[in-house]
């Protein structure tokens, strides 16, 4: 692969399966909060492109906070990260940032097809309104989530899976190259859940990066290639079976019980040959034996 | 009296023809910015920058300027003012505005309490006058309208997404920020456009209610700001017959007018009818 091209050379507008040749993100030590609070704390990540990444870790663990600091959102208070080979916030244009549920005003007037073609904005540019591409790639999106007879509805009408869906479809209407996800599975029924992850398989599969944070740790352990474990610092990251341990869920989540079915135990325990010699205390990084 | 005559003996004085054209250019205008006052939750922030136009235009006044250019320095000042409140405040939001409110109207009204006499110019912005506006003045009226309007619709989708979702666009590499501040500078001009037909005090209403209204009768950003437009262009052309006829002020009459609208689309609107308030198990949205 020496003579694939730089990820400058790539056009914002290049075909969607373009594969970086370099990590998609990486992140040295970075620490961000808000305010003066520190949120997030020395954490050092690498994202391949193609991964399917799922950020977990108990509330206020800083998981929406290294979203942000991804996405551009949020200027980190001290490390370096690069995105796609630029700083952060640079290439805006080929990631999806899908936001908390919360966040968004569900009073707004505004239809299920209007808010997926939000997500080809960043293509369009300002001044030049939709075309038949647009509106094309708007209702292949909302297919692909099964939302393509809500064109019409008003999203706010929508129940809580169907809206996540709909979000989902707006990422996917602007062919980004980066996913970046918060809570996409939060309050939806099993079944949208199974929907949504079989979408973003197949993105991965594409080569598109997909980074999102969830509660579900079921989920995360069954539906995610790699795990990254959050509580104020990288407590862990690596293969989503091996990072979502019993005995480390519980060093994070401070004892609570949590239990993932169908693993097998001994391969579970954690092994201080994987363990990396330089790793501070409290930090483990699994090499990922899958591939 | 025919309804011919009813409609045109009006037209037939100057005053009425320019009071009509300036009511409806700010009608429309206030009702294309009001739908992202009434999306955003501005109504306190236009009502705030309106007062504080009040003593740009007494310092104006005194200074021997043009008063509109004192109440544009002053409402395009305090919107940014609220702008920065907004962003970087640690008070409440509402809090940090309703002490800039009063402090600036105060302000004003204390200037205008060392000017000798009786000023008719400024007392009228207070209320509003839209019968007494001069040529000169509704041309300025009009191309500060025709400014704001292109702005917006240049930017309407950029506007629409920002004002949905902040994070989703700031994320896709809108300058969230930049039009957040650029929305403010355009309430602001509107602001001071339309206190000359409706006042000060009134030009909340103007700004808030044809896009409330429109709210509660349809789902489409678009349709809404469209409507609203529709239903601020009648008010202006009724409320301002109504003043004729009747001998009332010009501004309160179209803001009433404005106002039955609003009541007529909250008691008969498909989501907030009397109907579906009397059948409340019947008709329960589902979230």
């Amino acid at each position: 692969m020496t003579d694939t091209v730089s990820a400058s050379a790539i056009a914002p507008t290049a075909a969607p399966a373009v594969i970086e040749p370099g990590p998609t993100v990486v992140m040295r030590d970075v620490s961000a909060g808000y305010g003066g609070r520190a949120a997030l704390t020395g954490v050092s990540l690498e994202v391949k492109p193609g991964s399917l990444l799922a950020v977990i870790g108990p509330n206020g663990a800083g998981k929406s906070t290294l979203l942000k600091v991804i996405a551009g959102l949020l200027r980190p208070s001290a490390g370096h990260v690069s995105v796609m080979g630029g700083e952060a916030g640079v290439h805006a244009r080929r990631i999806a940032y899908l936001p908390q549920a919360e966040a968004v005003d569900w009073d707004f007037p505004v239809t299920v097809g209007e808010v997926v073609m939000m997500g080809r904005y960043g293509r369009l540019g300002i001044l030049r309104g939709p075309g038949k591409q647009d509106r094309e790639r708007v209702l292949e999106a909302l297919a692909l989530v099964g939302m393509e007879g809500a064109v019409n509805r008003q999203v706010g009408a929508l129940s809580g899976g169907q809206r996540r869906r709909v979000f989902l479809a707006r990422a996917i209407a602007g062919e980004p190259d980066l996913y970046l996800l918060d809570e996409p599975v939060t309050g939806v029924d099993a079944t949208t859940q199974e929907d949504l992850m079989d979408v973003l398989e197949a993105e991965a599969r594409a080569g598109k990066t997909v980074i999102a944070t969830t509660h579900d740790l079921i989920c995360a352990a069954q539906r995610f290639h790699q795990a990254a474990f959050l509580n104020g610092r990288l407590v862990a990251e690596g293969p989503a079976n091996l990072v979502l341990d019993r005995g480390l869920l519980s060093e994070t989540y401070g004892g609570h019980v949590l239990v993932l079915p169908g693993d097998d135990g001994g391969r579970l325990v954690l092994d201080d040959a994987h363990h990396h010699d330089d790793a501070p205390a409290g930090e483990r990084h699994y090499h990922d034996d899958r591939h | 009296m025919d309804v011919f005559a009813f409609i045109t003996d009006p037209l037939a004085y100057g005053f009425m023809q320019r009071g009509l054209v300036a009511s409806v250019v700010v009608g429309i205008l206030c009702a294309v910015m009001g739908t992202f006052v009434v999306l955003k939750g501005l109504a306190f922030i236009g009502d705030a920058v309106s007062h504080a136009t009040f003593p740009g235009l007494v310092i104006a006044y005194l200074l021997g300027a043009p008063l509109y250019l004192g109440g544009a320095v002053a409402a395009v000042l305090t919107s940014l003012a609220i702008g920065v409140v907004s962003r970087r405040g640690r008070l409440r939001f509402d809090t940090s505005v309703g002490v800039l409110f009063a402090g600036t109207f105060a302000l004003g009204v204390l200037l205008f309490s060392t000017i000798d006499g009786y000023v008719a110019d400024l007392l009228g912005y207070l209320l509003g006058n839209v019968l007494g506006i001069s040529a000169g003045d509704l041309l300025q009226v009009t191309a500060l309208a025709a400014i704001v309007l292109a702005v917006v619709l240049a930017i309407r989708k950029e506007l629409l997404f920002a004002t949905f979702d902040p994070m989703g666009a700031a994320a896709m590499g809108l300058p969230v920020a930049f039009l957040e501040y650029l929305l403010l500078v355009l309430l602001g001009v509107t602001i001071v456009v339309s206190i000359q037909a409706v006042g000060i005090i009134m030009v909340v209403a103007m700004l808030v209610t044809p896009a409330a209204t429109a709210q509660l009768l349809v789902i489409r950003f678009g349709r809404m700001m469209t409507l609203g437009v529709l239903l601020a262009t009648v008010a202006s052309v009724a409320g301002l017959y109504l003043s004729y006829y009747l001998n009332l002020a010009s501004g309160a009459s179209i803001v009433l007018v404005e106002t039955v609208f609003f009541l007529v689309a909250l008691a008969f609107g498909p989501r907030t009818s009397l109907r579906a308030w009397l059948r409340p198990q019947a008709s329960m949205p589902s979230r």
